[in-house]
């Protein structure tokens, strides 16, 4: 017994292994990468994400064992009065829950990379950039790591802040290209700034917790909760009420979720790991983490629940207007970021935390897929313009605001299933698991969230079921759109299947697409007990039959929609109009144009921040404050001056000024006596 | 007699010394008016240990004056260095090093 | 009795003293080219006293009749004088053949002067402070003047004679009416005669205020500060090191020890003089350094700021609450400006071409770009006297202010925290001197000079990372001050 404690304590204590296998990926890349090539690169970031998921199975195995897991204490920075800022790791079922899905993706996803980025590479003209994507990619996994393992609020900050950075570099990984030379770079600074705002919410939560109560790490401020929710419960609904603006900007809920479309700008592996699978659900994690201040205001948990409920709805409406396969993609993420908040909000923890898992394995599917997709694409257009010289057309009717040679555009595609078989079974195989269809993972995760619904909220149960059922069609529609029907364009005819790089990680997923909702299959509840060794559970998850059917009746009902609106007719051609735009009218042209979201913020937050910006910049900085600065040190340079002068060089001044001091000194003496 | 007169004294003898640092120019004199503040310590040193019948009180005047000894020494060498560059011993001249 | 213990209480001190005299000796058959040999010689007796330091360190002992007391603050303190003698020694060597004053009694004299400052961190009787203060100042009045015939040096060396000797004066007239008030002179015997309130309270705080002035002249506060300008620079800049860190120091030391013994009662009516000089210290010294082309000169009015900061936190010597606090922020204030200052005076050194020459800022031009270890180097020093977060200045900064702000001073700490910026001015100037300005700068750099500024630029970043272990042995020296 004592011999196996020791084992898996000193399991345990290999937890730092998930943060600086990573780092030496890192080191080692970026000492020797250049005289290694590009598989030595892939091979080695692979096998340092690979180390962590090992260490993160090595965790899990031992957790079987002991279920209250450990604090693993790896450094105290340094402790100034009662702020102890220590680097602690914590392990738990849910922080290794985070760590398996982290880093398994992340796996898969880094092997993929390796064929995917070969091609891309050369497709942008820039081969060297191979060795910073992989160390770029290291740096996210160790600074994800960093956030999942983190024991007080400070670490989880660093790792948030971390994540956010890679996610900068990465979205801004072309950055000389895009929209006139200046698009991915503009995308990357506006997910940086959003997530700004959204850190700065949680910057001010972090304070407020310091400062009631007077520790940041997560053990000692949740005991502390009950009674502070008792005596100021005002506090508590602000710290959450501000986590949650965080949370809105990491997890791309409205109101600041603009920043994720565009975030497609970066490499595909970049969406499927960063902007879908992993560092998005951040905020979930901090909301399931923080569970028991959530639980403590009522009130709080009612406003996530809704934020959760309308991004659900508002990103599937607008995804159903889009046309590029990547921004398709971006908002269903959005809308099932919603679903889990509002799964948080709902007090039903372990079904958003099944649901992130789920998603995970599907959405990163998806993109992988979708990158896939893209990559025949493009071979198709160099195969193209090879072999036909160039009859496709130019940028000249730019009118219906197509770019026939736009490889991610869902219009020039048709007929893809062909071309790319295996593609289209794994993407076919993840889109009915995002679409909920059993017995794929998807519909025993979005189940279990809608339950919660039922039994907690009816008005968000049915916004939910109509999100859900939005899901079904648009994915429907972008299934039908690029597999089905004939090529619409020269790339898509000469489309063809990936390389075995690229589509074996996509099996792999496919096959956790299938099998994920084994995790916590109905009636063994495996995920439930296992998270509940650190979740407070409230009500234990039912399946209940009439709920399954009706969304699969939904989710199935939505898909023939979609194949009686798309599949039935195909688009004819690249410049035709999207058959529901004419029935939907101006709505289509909506939802096609995000709800003019963008627009809106625009004018009425950038514009007149600028604005004032300007007016601080030019009469009040330039003007006031600068004449201020510059006044004071021209006045300190004259006294500088002046006083130099006092020095004189003659030892009897300074002998004066003693006798002076002294003087001073015994006069005020004598007048205290 | 009183105390009080050999204080006063003291205090005399101190001030006139602290002066005189303060008011001559010439090196010399300067260091005489060390001596001055030195022994007005010491006039109260011996004053009081008779007072208080305490020896150290007169012990520490033979350690003051051995010390005011090796100072002077020093002094006076410092003063023969500068008097051969610079041939004076006036310190209004020393004030090169100001600012 | 002469009691072994009592001679085990300062046998450093009689280590330091012993080894200098024979070494004044030995140095009649050592050739003038050789002069190495001494400052060999000179480096191991230091280290040696280090040695017995660091075993005998921990103890508590009173020796001879209370005269002296080796306690954690003594050993703390001693240490920090013998290193800084040793590195003195290193920065000595080569500078003083290229100023063609290579005499042997350069590291006798200093030694003297070590074992003064040693003995002041260990005195527990006036007279002791008195004989202690005058061992190591006298020797250091002829190390100022030590570069003879080269007038800066001979005046320098006589205002410092004139004007230090003229502050004893004051110490040993405040020690006269401290002892005519109480008819005691050691610390035990007045502490027990003020307690009892039998003392003359009228004399007793007159001597203590003259008592101030003396060691106010050490630590150069305002206005007691106008002879280190001069001093410093005129000095040979091995000296001025020495002298900027280990005398300031050994200041600092007298004015704990005897502050926080004897003079607590008389709080109410000192403080407040404190307040001023701190206040004052602080803001003559970092605004004259603004208009300093000098580069020693600089340095020289930023030894006064910081000396000011170091004051701020003692203002509260009399507040028993946070006294533990002042002193262990002192002792890590001095330990982080002492590295801080030696790698800055050694670049001082480097830069002299000639006694007095080349050390104007201009003269900085292009060791950036020629000598980019050495630039990146003064950017940590600089940095950290600066107090830029995170380096080591930083953390001495910070647990001062700390100090200051929970006795309550918080009006100094703002004038601090102002004239603290205002220092990053000329700080930072230098860094954009070495960094932005074309130049071919002519260095003259020795193994030993550049081995101190490494290991000193090595310290300070490695100490910036881990405060907390020079501020824990601080703390553990408090606890057996008194």
């Amino acid at each position: 017994m004592l011999f196996q404690e020791a084992v898996m304590n000193s399991t345990f204590s290999l937890v730092p292994l998930v943060v600086f296998l990573p780092i030496l990926g890192i080191l080692l890349n970026w000492l020797f990468g250049k005289r290694l090539g590009e598989k030595g690169i892939g091979s080695i970031a692979s096998l340092a994400a690979g180390g962590s998921f090992v260490v993160s199975v090595l965790l899990a195995l031992a957790l079987l064992q002991n279920h209250e897991g450990a604090h693993i204490p790896l450094f105290t920075w340094i402790s100034v009065g009662n702020l102890d800022l220590s680097w602690v790791f914590r392990v738990d079922t849910l922080s290794v829950t985070m760590m398996l899905v982290v880093s398994g993706v992340s796996t898969l996803i880094h092997v993929y990379s390796i064929g995917y980025m070969h091609e891309d590479v050369r497709h942008q003209g820039e081969p060297k950039r191979f060795r910073r994507f992989f160390i770029f990619m290291n740096l996210f996994v160790a600074a994800m790591m960093i956030l999942v393992s983190a024991d007080n609020f400070l670490m989880l900050f660093v790792g948030w802040e971390g994540v956010g950075l890679c996610s900068y570099l990465l979205i801004g990984f072309w950055f000389e290209k895009g929209e006139g030379g200046l698009g991915n770079a503009k995308a990357a600074k506006k997910a940086f700034i959003t997530n700004r705002i959204g850190d700065f919410g949680l910057l001010i939560a972090i304070f407020l917790i310091f400062w009631n109560f007077g520790t940041l790490n997560f053990a000692q401020v949740f005991e502390m909760v009950p009674s502070v929710a008792q005596t100021q419960p005002g506090v508590l609904m602000a710290i959450t009420l501000f986590m949650l603006l965080g949370v809105t900007g990491k997890s791309a809920q409205i109101p600041l979720y603009v920043w994720l479309p565009d975030a497609m700008a970066g490499p595909t592996p970049v969406s499927a790991l960063i902007h879908a699978a992993t560092m998005v659900t951040a905020g979930v994690y901090l909301m399931v983490r923080t569970q028991v201040m959530y639980m403590a205001v009522p009130g709080a948990q009612q406003v996530v629940a809704w934020v959760g409920a309308i991004t659900a709805l508002f990103a599937g409406l607008i995804a159903l207007g889009q046309f590029d396969i990547k921004k398709v993609l971006a908002y269903s993420t959005i809308s099932q970021l919603g679903f889990m908040v509002a799964a948080v909000g709902l007090g039903a923890e372990v079904a958003a935390i099944f649901h992130l898992t789920t998603h995970a394995f599907f959405k990163a599917l998806l993109f992988l897929s979708a990158g896939s997709v893209i990559l025949g694409m493009e071979h198709g257009l160099e195969a193209g313009s090879h072999g036909h010289g160039s009859n496709h057309t130019d940028g000249s009717n730019h009118t219906d605001g197509i770019h026939h040679d736009d490889p991610q555009d869902m219009r020039n595609m048709g007929g893809i299933r062909k071309k790319m078989p295996i593609t289209f079974i794994v993407y076919l195989i993840g889109a009915l698991a995002l679409a909920g269809i059993a017995p794929f993972a998807g519909f025993f995760s979005k189940d279990e969230i809608l339950v919660a619904a039922n039994q907690g909220n009816m008005l968000i149960f049915v916004v939910l079921v109509v999100a859900a059922f939005l899901t079904a069609f648009y994915m429907g529609r972008q299934v039908l759109m690029v597999f089905f029907g004939d090529a619409r364009s020269d790339a898509a005819k000469h489309a063809k299947e990936s390389s075995l790089l690229v589509t074996v990680p996509l099996m792999i997923l496919a096959l956790l697409s299938v099998l994920g909702g084994g995790l916590n299959f109905p009636g063994v509840h495996t995920l439930e007990y296992w998270l509940e060794h650190t979740l407070e559970i409230p009500h234990a998850t039912e399946f209940i039959v009439p709920i399954a059917l009706g969304s699969l009746a939904v989710a199935l009902v939505a898909i023939f929609l979609a194949y009686l609106v798309y599949g039935r007719k195909p688009l004819a051609s690249a410049k035709a109009a999207d058959p529901l735009a004419k029935p939907l009218g101006v709505f289509f042209r909506w939802m096609n144009q995000k709800f003019l979201v963008d627009e809106l913020y625009q004018a009425v937050v950038l514009g007149p921040y600028k604005k004032l910006a300007d007016f601080f910049a030019y009469p009040v900085d330039q003007g006031v404050i600068d004449g201020l600065v510059n006044g004071m040190g021209s006045l300190t340079v004259s006294l500088a001056g002046a006083l130099r002068k006092l020095q004189t060089g003659f030892a009897r001044t300074y002998a004066l000024s003693i006798f002076v001091g002294i003087i001073a000194i015994l006069v005020y003496l004598l007048t205290r006596i | 007699m009183p105390l009080g007169y050999f204080l006063g004294l003291s205090a005399i003898m101190f001030t006139v010394g602290v002066l005189g640092v303060i008011l001559r120019r010439n090196a010399l004199v300067i260091f005489m008016s060390l001596e001055l503040m030195f022994n007005a310590a010491n006039l109260v040193f011996v004053t009081y240990a008779s007072y208080y019948q305490i020896l150290i009180g007169q012990i520490f005047v033979f350690f003051v004056m051995a010390v005011a000894a090796a100072e002077v020494a020093v002094g006076l060498a410092l003063m023969v260095a500068i008097f051969r560059t610079k041939h004076s011993i006036d310190i209004d001249q020393m004030s090169s090093l100001k600012g | 009795m002469t009691r072994m213990i009592d001679i085990y209480s300062i046998l450093p001190v009689m280590i330091v003293a012993g080894w200098a005299l024979l070494l004044l000796v030995v140095d009649l058959w050592i050739p003038r080219h050789r002069k190495g040999i001494t400052a060999l010689l000179a480096a191991i007796g230091l280290a040696i006293a280090l040695g017995f330091v660091l075993a005998s360190s921990g103890n508590t002992i009173l020796g001879f009749n209370q005269m002296v007391v080796l306690d954690g603050f003594s050993s703390f303190m001693q240490v920090l004088f013998l290193v800084s003698g040793m590195v003195a020694v290193a920065l000595a060597y080569d500078y003083i053949q290229r100023m063609n004053i290579n005499h042997g009694e350069f590291y006798v004299l200093m030694m003297f002067s070590i074992a003064g400052m040693m003995l002041m961190s260990q005195a527990y009787n006036l007279l002791m402070v008195f004989l202690a203060l005058e061992l190591l100042s006298i020797p250091l009045y002829v190390l100022t003047g030590f570069a003879r015939t080269r007038l800066e040096s001979e005046e320098a060396s006589l205002k410092y004679f004139l004007l230090g000797a003229f502050a004893s004066g004051f110490v040993l007239y405040g020690t006269a009416l401290i002892f005519s008030a109480t008819g005691q002179l050691d610390f035990v015997g007045i502490a027990a005669v003020v307690t009892a309130g039998s003392a003359n309270s009228v004399l007793f705080l007159i001597g203590a205020a003259l008592l101030l002035v003396g060691f106010g002249f050490k630590i150069a506060a305002v206005p007691f500060q106008m002879w280190t300008p001069d001093v410093y620079q005129g000095a040979p800049t091995p000296v001025t090191a020495f002298m900027s860190v280990a005398v300031k120091a050994a200041g600092f030391a007298a004015l704990m020890r005897v502050f926080l013994v004897l003079f607590p009662s008389l709080s109410e009516h000192l403080t407040p003089i404190l307040w001023v000089m701190a206040a004052l210290t602080m803001i003559v010294g970092n605004i004259v350094a603004l208009a300093q082309n000098n580069i020693k000169r600089m340095l020289a009015y930023s030894a006064i700021a910081h000396a000011g900061y170091i004051l701020m936190a003692f203002v509260a010597f009399g507040n028993g609450e946070v006294v533990g606090n002042t002193v262990a922020a002192t002792l890590f204030y001095l330990v982080a400006y002492g590295l801080t200052s030696f790698g800055a005076w050694a670049l001082v050194i480097v830069i002299e071409r000639e006694y007095g020459k080349g050390i104007l800022l201009d003269d900085l031009a292009g060791i950036g770009k020629h000598y980019p270890w050495l630039g990146v180097a003064m950017l940590v020093f600089m940095l950290s006297f600066a107090g830029v977060p995170l380096t080591m200045g930083f953390w001495g900064k910070f647990y001062l202010f700390r100090t200051a702000v929970q006795a309550g001073y918080i009006g100094l700490a703002i004038i601090g925290l102002l004239t603290s910026v205002a220092s990053a001015y000329y700080y930072l100037r230098v860094v954009v001197y070495m960094f932005m300005k074309p130049g071919e700068p002519k260095l003259q750099i020795n193994p030993w000079v550049s081995l101190v500024i490494g290991v000193a630029a090595l310290a300070v970043l490695l100490l910036s990372l881990i405060p907390w272990t020079i501020l824990e042995l601080a703390s553990r020296a408090v606890l057996l001050l008194q």
